[in-house]
């Protein structure tokens, strides 16, 4: 079985090195159709990058990406500025640099890999998969006779930030640099999953579709861990499953479907303001311009926030959302799993908490006003702010840099939900509506608590779940995303999540259950 | 305003301590030599076996003690005058008190076996123990194997730790059964099964004549009264436990196995007092033993005792009894009283019920003559403190508590329950025609 285990670790091993090798290498050859292709598709006016174009790149080999890209870039950016010294508004061009390299790139490749994408498909994403699952799999013998396995946490260097979580950490976070802000460096990853795009959208990949394929491998993938780490406790196994279901189904495939079928692209579980550019004008016109799906899509995503999310969490608390629908909880709470006993459990993390998410929450609602009243009232700015602007620094520090570079690419340091938790703004609606109205709450089992700390160690939203159990009080936090392992951890039974009446929901004890009752009334009726 | 000294900072004396902060503003000072700050020591298993770092296992931030003006002091009390109210710790300094409390807790028993002070030879109950096992234990290649004397919880506990380092166990049971002394037959039985299921070698019957050493003075191996020479590197002795009061041998305090009490916690000697697991009732609580060493009970004692200091004199009145372990995979609960066969009397009769392939089971004793429910013990099923609390409060027959069996359970969402099965044999036990009660949400919050 180890045996086995080590195997899957070389092959696992191998698939992710030349996934990781992909982007510097392959050959690219931009011939003239593809120049023209371009300047047609881009309506590009600059006959100066028109031309620079024609001098520099066209009928010329680039061996990887690096040797092209900065050309296209260069060329772009003084095109533009000659365009603009001049005043020749007419001929800039306002494709991004990195995207135009990209778009010239994904329609230049030649050579092995764009030439064999089923193979190199095998060599990384086969390969990664059967690694994985070598290595996963055989645990269902070695975990031994089911229950908590949890052995060896903090004694493994790749879960207790040792050498192995510090260069997940570097690979995660280098993934996502690339994905946000050198997009063109995806190229040889597209033509992996060109084949599955196009039986899918009818369209070639671009990064973000090799994102999602490879978000829903990954989650199915550890999903498998899940199943078995976890076979003792059914609420997480159904959890599991419907992560991983609302993942594929809503967020990957009916997307992709809509596309070929001339709708929006749009995803029917993203909520705003965790869908934060729901309402930018790009999207409205869009929707508006879509016919009869447009208008229900804005319709949905309207009730969606105001009406079903907040109905649901009345019922079920956010778990409902962030637990079992979320694709950010979905990744958290599958490739995170191993991870989640790094969130720090501080009263001092808990204060930045509410700052951060709080704020995240103002900054989402506040850009969504302006930019509701920019599209109605058809100006650029409110208040002498243009709108575009504030889209923009959210865009960038909010959508690239807190939810995926750091959101996720940190999940070997600071745990599983630092999104989640720090800057989530959907998620501190939720979590208004958890604290303040609803049935959800986790049950403290009278005075059975022995103050042991593993519910608190393993909180992935770094809830002190302890500093309440030990009380004999239930647990009622607005951040708790009910994954439910505080239940599942706990030794003697202690925690329950449930849905019950308001009415006693949350209840301050000094004395807990078991003691006197006299002396009980006494100190907790003052 | 008086000065409250604790000796020991554990569940007694730190509960103690946060109630009188509640209720007053008293000077406190805890005294203690094994930590600087309150762990909890039941979670100490889980810093060894890798589920936790030892800093988890510390219920309050470190900045707590001064926010709530309680004064910490590493030190050793060696002395105690209760005549000049004066403590002498180790270094030589002295602390006096208008109020001292004796909270120190238990230390593992020793029964004078030969070889038992050996290197390698340990208990497990506090700190350095644990510090203690990790030298002795770090892997399997420096340990090849352990015996473990004396079936009990912390026995248990320290198989289930080794082997979380796949370090072969063996297990070494006086009593016929796993710890038959408390739990009925059939559980007794199942948790066997279960042990061997992890690959412990189970001895039953079994006891420890004298450990052997090698040149180095270090453990060897073990004679059993079997005959049976085990050779082991660690040897612990998990016997029970017994109260760590050696310092108060001369201090004129009335002892007996442990710090002798009254109701009020009080000791013979004025402004004395005794809470926990080394305090010792002159007669035991209802059913309760002398001396309950137990997490709950010390954390009782010191809620108790707080009230007293702070002038509100109050008996330590516990309610009904409760527990609560984990015996490797399967969780325990029990709420009231369930004697074993050994223990129990002749009015107490057993319903037992145990799930054909699981390791799950339940046993509910009652009264013969009345059907008075006394109490129950759960395995692998999770049931709800406060709904036995009422139901044993209010002297409810056991027909009452199969009908609403589904109120008291407190499994996770989605688990299978087993409430219909264990009435349908309960039905056939007794020739009777109970219908199983949905769950009721009013009924379980009625006292909430």
């Amino acid at each position: 079985m180890k045996v086995l285990q080590n195997i899957g670790i070389v092959i696992f091993l191998v698939g992710l090195s030349t996934f990781a090798a992909l982007p510097l290498l392959g050959t690219f050859k931009v011939d003239k159709t593809i120049v023209q292709e371009i300047v047609s598709d881009n309506s590009i006016k600059s006959e100066l990058f028109i031309q620079d174009l024609e001098t520099k790149i066209q009928d010329k080999e680039f061996n990887g990406i690096q040797s092209l890209s900065p050309i296209i870039v260069s060329a772009l950016a003084n095109a533009n500025a000659t365009h603009r010294k001049n005043k020749e508004y007419k001929k800039v061009i306002y494709t991004k640099g990195r995207d135009m390299a990209g778009s010239i790139a994904k329609k230049s490749g030649v050579g092995f890999i764009a030439e064999n994408k089923g193979l190199m498909w095998f060599l990384t994403f086969g390969l990664g998969i059967i690694g994985a699952l070598l290595f996963i799999v055989p645990q269902v013998v070695l975990l031994g006779p089911k229950g908590i396995k949890n052995d060896g946490i903090y004694h493994q260097s790749s879960t207790n930030k040792g050498w192995i979580a510090w260069l997940v950490f570097i690979f995660l976070v280098s993934f996502y640099l690339v994905l946000y802000f050198r997009p063109e460096y995806a190229t040889n990853w597209t033509y992996l999953v060109d084949p599955i795009s196009e039986s899918l959208s009818g369209n070639p990949a671009g990064h973000w579709f090799v994102y999602g394929f490879m978000y829903c491998i990954v989650m199915s993938v550890m999903a498998v861990r899940m199943y078995i780490k976890y076979r003792n406790n059914i609420y997480q196994v159904v959890r599991t499953t419907s992560v991983l279901f609302f993942q594929i189904v809503f967020a990957f495939l009916i997307p992709e479907i809509m596309v070929r079928l001339q709708m929006p692209y749009y995803d029917f579980k993203n909520a705003f303001p965790l869908d934060y550019d729901f309402f930018f004008q790009w999207n409205l016109k869009t929707l508006l311009d879509s016919g009869g799906i447009g208008i229900f899509i804005l319709f949905w995503g309207i009730i969606l926030t105001l009406v079903i999310v907040p109905v649901m969490v009345y019922f079920f608390g956010k778990r409902w959302y962030c637990s079992w629908v979320c694709g950010c909880g979905g990744l958290a709470e599958t490739l995170g799993d191993p991870y989640r006993q790094h969130s720090d459990k501080s009263l001092f993390a808990w204060k930045v908490e509410r700052w951060l998410i709080h704020g995240v929450l103002l900054f989402a609602v506040v850009m969504t006003g302006m930019t509701l009243y920019s599209f109605f009232s058809e100006t650029g700015t409110v208040l002498g702010i243009k709108t575009q602007s504030v889209q923009n620094v959210y865009s960038l520090a909010v959508g690239s840099i807190f939810a995926g570079v750091i959101g996720t690419g940190f999940y070997p340091i600071f745990g599983n939900r630092v999104w989640c938790r720090f800057g989530c703004p959907l998620a501190a609606y939720l979590g208004f509506v958890q604290r303040f109205k609803s049935r959800f709450r986790i049950t403290t089992n009278g005075g059975q608590c022995i103050s042991c700390g593993n519910c608190s160690t393993y909180c992935e939203q770094g809830i002190d779940v302890r500093a309440y159990a030990q009380k004999g009080e239930n647990i009622v936090r607005s951040s708790c995303v009910g994954c439910g392992v505080c239940s599942a951890v706990c030794p003697r039974g202690v925690l329950k999540l449930e849905n019950g009446p308001e009415k006693g929901r949350i209840n301050s004890k000094d004395v807990l259950l078991g003691n006197d009752v006299n002396l009980m009334d006494l100190v907790n009726k003052k | 305003m008086n000065h409250i000294v604790i000796i020991g900072n554990g569940i007694s004396g730190v509960t103690l301590a946060r109630h009188v902060r509640k209720l007053s503003n008293n000077r406190i000072t805890i005294i203690s030599a094994e930590s600087d700050y309150f762990f909890s020591r039941t979670a100490l298993m889980y810093v060894y076996m890798g589920h936790m770092k030892f800093e988890h296992t510390q219920p309050y931030e470190n900045w707590f003690w001064k926010k709530n003006k309680i004064d910490l002091v590493n030190g050793f009390v060696e002395k105690v005058a209760p005549d000049s109210k004066k403590l002498t710790l180790k270094d030589g300094s002295t602390i006096t008190y208008d109020k001292l409390v004796i909270a120190t807790g238990s230390k593992p028993n020793k029964f004078g076996w030969p070889g038992q002070d050996l290197k390698g030879v340990q208990g497990l109950y506090s700190k350095q123990d644990l510090e203690l096992l990790e030298k002795n234990a770090p892997n399997n290649a420096i340990c090849n194997r352990a015996v473990i004397v004396g079936g009990g919880l912390i026995g248990i506990e320290m198989a289930e730790m080794l082997r979380s380092r796949k370090i072969p166990v063996t297990f070494l049971v006086r009593e016929k059964s796993f710890w038959n002394g408390v739990l009925t037959e059939g559980e007794s039985t199942m948790i066997n099964e279960h042990i061997l299921e992890h690959h412990i070698d189970l001895r039953l019957d079994t006891n420890l004549e004298e450990i052997i050493s090698d040149e180095n003075g270090r453990a060897r191996a073990v004679v059993t009264d079997k005959g049976d020479i085990i050779e082991c590197n660690v040897v612990g002795l998990t016997a029970g436990v017994t109260p760590n009061i050696d310092f108060l041998k001369e201090s004129c305090i009335e002892l007996g196995r442990g710090v002798k009490v009254n109701r009020f916690l009080e000791t013979s000697a004025k402004d004395v007092y005794a809470i926990g697991d080394c305090a010792e009732q002159h007669e035991g609580i209802g059913s309760r033993r002398p001396i309950e060493a137990v997490w709950y009970t010390g954390r009782m004692m010191g809620e108790a005792l707080a009230q007293t200091l702070c002038d509100n004199p109050r008996e330590y009145n516990p309610g009904h009894w409760f527990n609560s372990a984990k015996f490797l995979d399967v969780e325990y609960q029990t709420y009231g009283w369930v004697f074993s066969e050994r223990s129990k009397e002749d009015h107490e009769h057993h319903f037992h019920w145990r799930h054909p392939k699981e390791k799950i089971c339940i046993t509910i004793a009652y009264h013969k003559d009345t059907m008075k429910f006394l109490g129950i013990n759960t395995f692998g099923i999770r049931m709800r403190h406060e709904v036995f609390d009422q139901w044993l409060t209010e002297n409810k027959d056991v027909d009452h508590v199969m009908t609403y069996l589904k109120d008291a359970n407190f499994d996770p969402e989605f688990y299978k329950l087993y409430e219909a099965e264990i009435v349908n044999k309960y039905n056939a036990a007794f020739n009777k025609n109970i219908r199983l009660e949905k769950k009721s949400w009013k009924r379980i919050f009625s006292k909430a």
